[in-house]
């Protein structure tokens, strides 16, 4: 009977059908890769045995050296040894200079458009991307991630015996555009075939929903090395739905360390004017107290001095505490903030999955209790179950589950938006959108004749571009010349499912199209990306009386325009002397008046203008309806 | 792969309406993605990745416009042959306006008032029952179209556009509130 040699599907899957893909927890401290193997996801050793690979890159004489080995020797070597490049992907020259601390490598300044990395090229040539000089060379923060990506795919490969297909790779929920785009451009340097780019929070939330079953509205709390995130997510029958994110995309258990490294430096009466060496002992140092103070009440602590000496003393937990609970508090608003855009209350929430290192200090767990009123999950492993959830994810998506039910739907977590008139932000993709999305607005010419128009995309949530990152500028030329406000143009913007943007112009009447796959133009110095959030609510107030400001001066400049336009073509037919210098004296009036910072003048000075032009206005109209009238027989009005 | 045709309604399986249920249109949605995500297709060629992604944007769109009433409202509108300028209509209604006034009046006082969190709680309150009593009216303006009722009914989005700004705000100061705890 033939029908009983068809087996079940599944049934009995052949092993080389099954392809092979691994997930990628890329950290500012450690990293992890992470696979399948018979239906069980687990993170990979390396020979000797270890699973977490410090994220520490050496440029030594013999070679490329990553993990323990590079750690160890950065004491000795700080130069030619980079460690939490997480920081770094992304950021601009300029931003460096706002992250906070000081950076113990010999970065070059000089201007991109010279560099030779595809991804961090701005289109405006605004910024400029650090390098890091080392004995190889000068080094991006891109490559130097790609070295941490090889490492891992290359431990993978040996452990599970081919090549892999594809990797799930992940982010912090808020990264922006520029990061993500960073994160990509490192896997393609590693030669990696990125499946997707995934969530940290997200990928937390798989590995923990489908080993606990849960289901009902969860919360991750992910504080790594270098970077936090919240996510409220809503798990039902497999589908893992993120209502809300937020976070900070600089700020980590590296900020604890270098609070208490700061306070040593103080107890021991050090200047801040360290060698690198001694810089790198003291963090060192500190992170090796916080640990300690996880466990214990308090730590004894000595410190070799730079002239020979020794320094000697103590902290207990409370004065610890009393160092990061500013930082904790940073991270609790997030979180109330990610709450109210969920639409949800505290007390809704199931669970709270606590994710990353830097969950580890007592004191975190004690203020994400009080304020979610519910002892935080800590049962999971904090450091490998984003690895874990990536690699589910990649191998869902290399095929291997074709019945599988899982489904991830995530957003974007931050504002996507463009320039306007003034300076002011048009949001044309808010925060918190699931994605994939597309979205399209039109904009118009602001001049008569008007041949071209720039656009400019930022992302962040105030008001004023300024106080937003700015991700790309491009040019839409080409437009045919029409009156102001006659053009169409067509801006669309898609963000794919890794987070990624793509924008296109479209002059819709003409057919004129531009197009631009964003890449970071690093546009402002930029903790201010990180604040963008914090700072958007407490300029709430800040933010509206500029933008009722520039508003009004947009006002003026287009009525003086069109008024400049009117007289120049009729205002000798249609205006006496008298007339024409009564309007012109309000005109004046107006310019000067626009130069103020006070909207309301501004406005007063406008209607008054308006007010003298009433019977010009009047008069113009009569005028172009006989005009147009003119030359057509009555009857053509009537049908 | 979608018939993009289609109009939102068909899209999910639902007869061209304004009452929703929302626990089905999330079902609905949450089968729809299954279908269409680009996680289905990541294997795929470039074509049918980029097939998956414009279907799951159209599925996300859609599932945004329906279960919001007022884009909801305007959507459906607009399959009226209703076409609302999204960013300059506004409602003529004196008393519904002087309503709206003194309420952003109390959201004005609320930063400096003794109990701020009291005052925003009342006017959410506030805005919730006045959105619940224009869905009402919608809903029976919606059942038997004729164009007095499709003109009515798009006055009732003009007032909720009012409101939903206003609920906008409101949270606002609550998230500026928040941060100084």
């Amino acid at each position: 009977m033939a029908l009983l040699q068809i087996a079940e599907p599944g049934q009995f899957a052949a092993p080389h059908q099954h392809k092979l893909a691994a997930g990628i927890d890329l950290g500012t401290t450690n990293s992890l890769v992470a696979s399948v193997l018979s239906g069980m996801a687990v993170t990979l050793p390396d020979a000797a045995g270890r699973h977490l690979l410090p994220s520490v890159v050496r440029y030594a004489a013999e070679g490329v050296v990553v993990g323990d080995e590079a750690k160890l020797a950065a004491v000795e070597d700080p130069l030619n040894t980079v460690q939490s490049v997480k920081r770094l992907m992304g950021r601009g020259l300029a931003d460096l200079k706002t992250l906070g601390s000081t950076l113990p490598y010999d970065i070059a300044y000089r201007e991109v458009g010279e560099g030779r990395e595809p991804g961090a090229v701005s289109l405006d040539g605004s910024g400029a991307v650090p390098r890091i000089r080392t004995r190889s060379g000068e080094v991006t923060p891109v490559e130097v991630s790609a070295e941490i990506l090889k490492t891992l795919a290359r431990r993978a490969e040996q452990s599970l015996g081919g090549e892999l297909t594809g990797v799930v790779i992940t982010v912090p929920a808020y990264f922006d555009d520029a990061q993500r785009q960073a994160t990509k451009d490192a896997a393609r340097l590693a030669g990696l075939n990125v499946f997707r780019l995934l969530n940290e929070p997200t990928a937390a939330a798989v590995a923990y929903g489908l080993d606990q079953r849960a289901e009902g509205v969860h919360a991750v709390y992910d504080l790594g090395g270098g970077t936090f995130d919240i996510s409220i997510l809503r798990l039902h029958r497999g589908v893992f739905e993120v209502m809300s994110t937020g976070g900070d995309s600089a700020l980590g258990g590296d900020d604890f360390d270098r609070a208490l490294a700061q306070w040593i430096m103080a107890q021991a009466g050090l200047g801040e004017d360290l060698d690198p060496v001694m810089q790198l002992r003291l963090t060192r140092l500190a992170t090796g107290i916080k640990e300690q103070l996880s466990s214990v009440e308090s730590a004894e602590i000595h410190l070799e001095l730079p002239n020979g000496g020794r320094w000697q003393g103590s902290i207990d937990r409370e004065t610890f505490n009393g160092l990061i609970d500013p930082l904790i508090a940073k991270t609790l608003a997030a979180c109330r903030r990610a709450l109210r855009d969920a639409g949800v209350t505290a007390e809704e929430i199931e669970d709270v999955v606590m994710v990353g290192g830097s969950t580890r200090v007592p004191r975190v767990r004690e203020r994400v209790k009080e304020l979610f009123r519910a002892e935080p999950r800590v049962d999971v492993d904090p450091d490998r179950v984003v690895a874990i959830g990536a690699a589910i994810q990649a191998d869902v998506l290399a095929g291997n589950k074709p019945d599988e039910e899982m489904l991830l739907l995530d957003v974007i977590s931050l504002s996507l938006g463009m320039e306007t008139m003034g300076g002011l932000v048009e949001r044309i993709v808010p925060r918190n959108t699931t994605i994939p999305v597309a979205r399209a607005q039109e904009f118009t010419t602001f001049k008569d004749g008007q041949t071209a128009l720039a656009l400019h995309v930022v992302q962040g949530e105030r008001d004023l571009v300024s106080d937003c990152r700015s991700l790309a500028r491009f040019e839409l030329r080409g437009i045919p010349p029409m009156v102001a406000g006659a053009a169409r143009i067509r801006v669309t913007f898609e963000v794919d499912a890794d987070g990624l943007l793509n924008v296109t112009a479209l002059e819709e009447t003409s057919g004129v199209k531009a197009g631009v796959v964003v890449k970071p133009s690093y546009g402002l110095s930029d903790s201010e990306v990180e604040r963008m959030l914090r700072d958007s609510i407490a300029h709430a107030e800040d933010d509206m009386a500029a933008r009722r400001l520039r508003e009004e001066q947009v006002e003026a400049e287009r009525v003086t325009e069109a008024l400049r336009a009117a007289l120049a073509q009729d205002g000798d037919q249609l205006l006496d002397a008298g007339e024409r210098a009564g309007i012109e004296q309000a005109l004046k009036h107006l310019v000067e008046t626009a130069a103020s910072q006070n909207h309301l003048s501004i406005k007063r000075a406008r209607e008054a203008l308006e007010k003298v032009c009433e019977p010009y206005v009047e008069r113009r109209m009569n005028t172009s309806v006989r005009q147009a009238m003119a030359g057509h027989k009555l009857d053509e009005f009537e049908s | 792969m979608l018939d993009l045709k289609q109009n939102y309604f068909e899209l999910f399986g639902l007869p061209v309406a304004f009452p929703i249920d929302g626990t089905d249109l999330a079902s609905r949605y949450r089968e729809l993605q299954r279908q269409v995500h680009p996680d289905r297709f990541a294997a795929g060629d470039e074509r049918e990745r980029r097939l998956a992604m414009q279907g799951a944007a159209r599925v996300n769109e859609a599932y945004e416009t329906l279960k919001d009433p007022m884009l909801r409202a305007r959507y459906l509108l607009s399959l009226h042959g209703v076409e609302m300028d999204v960013t300059g209509e506004a409602t003529h209604d004196i008393a519904f306006l002087t309503e709206q006034m003194d309420l952003r009046e109390e959201l004005e006082g609320a930063r400096h008032s003794a109990d701020p969190y009291g005052v925003t709680a009342r006017l959410m309150e506030h805005i919730d029952r006045g959105i619940k009593a224009l869905v009402a009216r919608m809903t029976e303006q919606f059942q038997e179209v004729t164009p007095e009722r499709l003109e009515q009914a798009r006055e009732n989005v003009r007032k909720m556009q009012f409101l939903k700004k206003l609920r906008y705000d409101v949270e606002l100061l609550e998230s500026e509130l928040d941060e100084a705890v």
